[in-house]
């Protein structure tokens, strides 16, 4: 087997549940995925759908009580699930380490950008103020800041929001990771600032050879970065698939509705074509539906669908869908 | 260069929160007053040279004259000196309690915010406990199990304190710790310690310089209402509050001898106050200019 089709993160029978006054809510019921190595797995889904849970369930970032995490969670096989505290801190940031959605506020807004990234540094390798200092400008060169030795001695007030998004990137690959994930990375920036966050992420991951999963509800940003997609509904996962095969024949009918959801300008776009929409909105975590939990926006929805929730059907290799249809 | 451009960056954060505290008139005054007591009670055995305790019955109670810019007191001490030194026991006062407050109280309100749970419930209850008293009535009653004295005094005040800050940094801990940046700290490893103290410390900061410059104020007053009882800092040593109280015997037939005391008493507090709030706007980063 080559290093490369090695898994470098399972996750199987993934269960992450909070408990509230209101009742168990299950945010992530039941989710199986691997990442590989050096590559770019997309988890999409609209919002509460359990994309972030799984990505903090991954670092154990939720406050248990009142959350709780259930299932198996493989490492280069280390149980991340079966680590102590200590443990698990070593991993965090060094080996997994994580970009949050909001550059706004990810970042300490007494502490200068350098600061922050040389801290990250020298919490898993053993250097010195001063060499960490310098490889946490090293760190804002690679991210593309003009004037990293200045920038480095800011405070994030200073820096627009595409830069400090840069310089959470740069704090996120200060330890070489294997793996990061990003949570929405480019959510809260323009779109051409996106643009070139995206073009970054890919050359760096190029350079370093860091596995990213990359959590969005931008499909746009899918087609462009990811090379396998999961589509998680309901803190399920309903459809995985290589990204050009999902584009091209989608299996599940949310992933078709949200392609449908996409607009299309230029040429492609038909003449009175109205833009669709999945009826309806995700059902609230205390109301998941019997059944197919997709049941009540389906607009193939079938007699056997509102009875019976559907299992996994495997379809090919990285090829799965949770649909009666595909059954 | 570097360094001198380093210095230059945080001097740069220093000078916009001192531009807005000079266009705060009143903090200016109440920092120049402030500045005034310093010095007055650094430099007391220049400006009055001699013992400020020791009595001459020959001048007991003159009214403020050439010799006696403030009057004497019945013991025939002058009131000048007395103030000049009681500075010093004020202010040390001040300092003393507000370091037994901050030591205490800070870290107490840190883990109490950061933690929650049953350690927070433990020092959640135990500040309830102490904030039903009235701060006063507290150092009184502390007082009254430790005994008088300067030392005693400091102990007291310092105690009913504690409460203050405790709340005051549980709940600023419990905004900021929701923060993204304290998830993102946490994501990069880092270990409980470090995220109370370089995370989330830095960014109560604002408030607790606030506290303690109004807080300096409350402890000169309390301190003052101590020695006005005679449970405070005991005679012959000078002390305003207990100036005031001995004075009031004379309230009539030589009203100067408690209130210049209580003029001192007044100004001090002020001058905490003023500064204070003062503080609190120009440190206020959501005003930043």
């Amino acid at each position: 087997m080559k290093e490369q089709d090695k898994p470098l993160l399972t996750i199987e029978g993934l269960h992450t549940c909070f408990h509230t006054l209101d009742g168990i809510v299950n945010a992530v019921d039941g989710v199986d995925m691997v990442v590989y190595r050096g590559e770019t797995l997309g988890l999409v889904g609209e919002s509460g759908c359990g994309k972030s849970v799984t990505a903090l369930s991954v670092l154990r970032l939720l406050a248990c009580p009142p959350a709780e995490i259930q299932g198996a969670i493989h490492f280069q096989g280390v149980d991340l699930l079966g680590l102590d505290r200590e443990g698990i801190r070593r991993i965090r940031g060094n080996a997994i380490s994580m970009i949050f959605q909001e550059p706004m506020t990810s970042l300490n807004p007494v502490l200068t950008i350098g600061e922050q990234i040389a801290e990250s540094v020298r919490l898993h390798q053993n250097l010195s103020g001063k060499e960490a200092w310098r490889w946490a400008e090293t760190m804002l060169e690679m991210v593309q800041i003009p004037g990293p030795k200045q920038r480095a001695k800011d405070y994030p007030h200073k820096l627009s929001g595409g830069m400090r998004q840069r310089a959470m990137i740069a704090m996120a690959l200060s330890c070489n990771p294997q793996l990061i994930f990003a949570d929405e990375p480019t959510t809260a920036l323009d779109v051409t600032i996106q643009a070139q966050i995206l073009n970054l992420m890919q050359d760096l991951k190029q350079e370093f050879h860091t596995s990213i999963v990359l959590i969005t509800h931008d499909l746009g940003v899918i087609a462009e970065m990811a090379s396998r997609v999961i589509v998680m509904y309901a803190g399920q996962v309903v459809e995985e698939a290589p990204v050009r095969e999902l584009f091209k024949n989608p299996r599940h009918p949310y992933t078709q509705g949200l392609l449908g959801s996409v607009p299309v300008i230029g040429k492609k776009a038909k003449m009175g074509r109205r833009l669709q929409e999945i009826p309806g909105v995700v059902p609230g975590p205390l109301e998941t539906p019997g059944g197919c939990r997709f049941h009540p926006r389906c607009p193939k929805v079938a007699d056997l669908c509102r009875r019976e929730a559907p299992l996994e059907t495997v379809l090919g290799e990285h090829r799965r869908v949770r649909c009666w249809l595909a059954a | 260069m570097t360094e001198e451009k380093e210095h230059r960056e945080y001097a740069g954060q220093f000078r916009r929160s001192w531009a807005k505290l000079k266009r705060n008139k009143a903090a200016l005054f109440g920092g120049a007053l402030l500045l005034l007591y310093l010095f007055t009670a650094l430099f007391a055995p220049v400006l009055y040279p001699g013992s400020p305790s020791a009595p001459n019955l020959m001048i007991s109670l003159e009214k403020p004259s050439r010799d006696h810019f403030l009057g004497t007191d019945e013991l025939g001490r002058t009131i000048m000196g007395r103030i000049i030194w009681g500075s010093r026991v004020s202010l040390l006062i001040a300092l003393g309690v507000i370091s037994v407050g901050l030591v205490l109280g800070v870290p107490l309100g840190l883990i109490s915010g950061y933690y929650g749970g049953k350690i927070d419930f433990a020092i959640q209850r135990v500040t309830d406990m102490m904030l039903a008293f009235p701060g006063f009535l507290l150092a009184l009653a502390l007082v009254a199990v430790l005994g008088v004295g300067l030392k005693n005094t400091v102990i007291s005040i310092g105690i009913s304190m504690i409460p203050i800050y405790i709340r005051l940094v549980r709940g600023c801990v419990l905004s900021v710790k929701e923060q993204v940046y304290v998830e993102a700290a946490r994501a990069v490893g880092s270990k409980d310690f470090r995220i109370i103290v370089r995370h989330i410390l830095p960014n109560v900061m604002v408030p607790i310089t606030v506290q303690t410059s109004l807080g300096m104020g409350t402890a000169i007053l309390f301190a003052a209402g101590l020695g006005f009882l005679g449970l405070g800092v005991q005679p012959p040593n000078p002390e305003w509050g207990a100036m005031l109280g001995s004075g009031r015997a004379y309230l009539f037939n030589a009203p100067h001898v408690a209130t210049f005391p209580g003029v001192a008493i007044f100004l001090a507090v002020l001058s905490f106050n003023l500064l204070g709030d003062g503080l609190r706007d120009a440190l206020d980063p959501r005003f930043r200019i």
